[in-house]
């Protein structure tokens, strides 16, 4: 189909330029922190390795629980939105309003100090999940919504055609399109649960941003630790977008096709 | 295979599309014109059990099709269905949308399913465009894939609405004779065309449709020379006008 561009650019060309640009914010950042007149010194964070590894353990427990939750809200609020009985409608919506209408600071001490105390959730580290859930949930609801409402009708048609049952054509046309369509966004919501749930620390669930404001009580060496762990979440979504793009692969025909031409 | 319709009608959005529709066809290939807007597609989807009218009774060789969720999957498997464009699952190459309702709707098994859809791929020159994606294919082979997978499973009838009206001429022939060959092999169609020629001289009967009911309907060598009604010689004036 499109041939503009196709042109591959030189090896030579990928790496003088990814060199480049590494030198360039590696430097910026190396004269930044040279001249505020820090010395960065990264050996004190080494005796806390075993705290540092079960912070980055939870927050990626937490994140992959969230993930899975606010999947499964995020579906059935997406189908709710549209729903013809307009009382689950309209519940659908003001969730999916309320939560992206709000900071998630103010959602975990609301949740946290008031709903989860009225239920009785007493263990943090469920209503951490549970907290983080719901404010993805609506997020990837409306990601799921735009999905669905994306798909030309006409393929439904065709499958009632064809003489397909509803849950065939659910199996079989809208969840592989669905899928091939919302991926990328899906794995840009994970990454941004793995990041939200720092903000977990305020309820003092001890994941990485938590332990890590421990150990800075403890040795008062604020700008390593934080430089640390950044470096630590930037890895796991990392990880996220490049799992993200073989899932892609998988699903994405069109790519699927130009692979082979 | 007889047709009956029995005052047939359907309302869209408070819009009345067919007004108590009636007649009864021996269908071998029968074309549905007349002006758009007109209810041929919406006529030809109650026939094809994809819409169920708001009264009025259907009967296939003098039995009533009920327009239940219950009995309208395994109706509709039996009648093939061509729309006029993107007929195709998109996320699906040639063959597989050949395959799918093989597999899924007829629980034919893979192996099989694969001879019959490469037997049709090669009878209507298909082959190379068997592993490409209908956004891969111009409109013709769209089409011309849309009726192979209609009628791999042997449809007891096929249905198409306007399948060329989306297409350039070039285009349209191909679709068109492939048609043609079909219904010579004994195929029962019922075709929704603008495509004059074509109904005039491969259907045997001509329905025309206008103003929400059957204006008039016969054998087609005859209302193309003889138009008894003034609505469709007064259709017919009008689309030939420009005829070369």
């Amino acid at each position: 189909m499109k041939e503009t561009g196709s042109k591959e650019p030189s090896l030579a060309n990928k790496a003088a330029s990814a060199i480049f640009v590494a030198v360039v914010l590696i430097g910026f950042l190396w004269f930044s922190v040279s001249s505020v007149g820090l010395e960065l010194d990264f050996t004190t964070l080494y005796q806390y390795r075993q705290r540092l590894w079960e912070g980055f353990l939870m927050t990626v427990i937490i994140s992959v629980a969230s993930l899975m939750v606010s999947l499964i809200i995020g579906s059935l609020t997406a189908i709710g939105q549209n729903s013809r009985i307009l009382v689950i409608s309209y519940f659908c919506r003001a969730y999916v309003q309320i939560i992206r209408g709000t900071p998630l600071l103010v959602q975990i001490y609301f949740f946290y100090y008031i709903i989860g105390m009225a239920w009785g959730v007493n263990n943090r580290y469920i209503a951490g999940v549970l907290i983080l859930s719901i404010f993805e949930g609506a997020y990837i609801s409306e990601i799921i919504r735009g999905g669905l409402a994306s798909i030309d009708r006409q393929q439904y048609e065709v499958a009632k055609s064809i003489g397909l049952t509803r849950t065939k054509t659910l199996q079989l046309v809208t969840v592989p399109i669905l899928m091939a369509r919302i991926l990328p966004a899906l794995a840009g919501q994970f990454a941004s649960i793995i990041k939200d749930s720092s903000l977990l620390s305020v309820i003092a669930v001890i994941e990485l941003t938590q332990t890590v404001q421990e150990i800075s009580a403890d040795n008062f060496r604020m700008f390593e630790n934080y430089l640390f762990v950044g470096v630590l979440y930037f890895i796991l979504t990392v990880s996220v977008s490049i799992l993200s793009g073989l899932l892609e692969r998988r699903y994405n025909h069109e790519y699927r096709v130009n692979q082979y031409q | 295979m007889n047709i009956e319709l029995i005052n047939i009608s359907k309302t869209f959005q408070e819009e009345l599309v067919l007004k108590d529709v009636s007649g009864s066809f021996d269908i071998h290939s029968i074309a549905v014109i007349g002006p758009s807007g007109g209810g041929k597609s919406t006529l030809l989807r109650i026939i094809g059990g994809l819409l169920a009218p708001d009264s009025g009774t259907l009967k296939i060789d003098g039995e009533s099709i009920e327009f239940s969720k219950k009995y309208l999957p395994s109706y509709r498997r039996n009648i093939g269905f061509v729309f006029q464009s993107r007929g195709l699952f998109e996320h699906l190459t040639a063959m597989e949308n050949m395959l799918l309702p093989l597999v899924h709707a007829f629980a034919i098994n893979k192996t099989q399913a694969m001879e019959i859809s490469s037997k049709l791929f090669e009878r209507f020159g298909l082959t190379d465009e068997k592993n490409k994606y209908p956004f891969q294919l111009s409109g013709g082979q769209q089409q011309r894939i849309a009726i192979a997978r209609a009628v791999a499973v042997k449809p007891k009838l096929l249905l198409l609405d306007e399948p060329t009206s989306a297409l350039d001429p070039e285009y349209t022939a191909e679709v068109l004779n492939m048609l043609g060959e079909l219904q010579n092999d004994g195929l029962k169609t019922i075709i929704v065309t603008h495509e004059m020629g074509f109904a005039k001289n491969a259907c045997e009967q001509v329905v025309f449709l206008a103003n929400k009911q059957i204006i008039e309907s016969g054998d087609s060598s005859q209302i193309f020379k003889h138009p008894q009604t003034e609505e469709l010689q007064f259709f017919l004036n009008k689309i030939l006008e420009w005829k070369v």
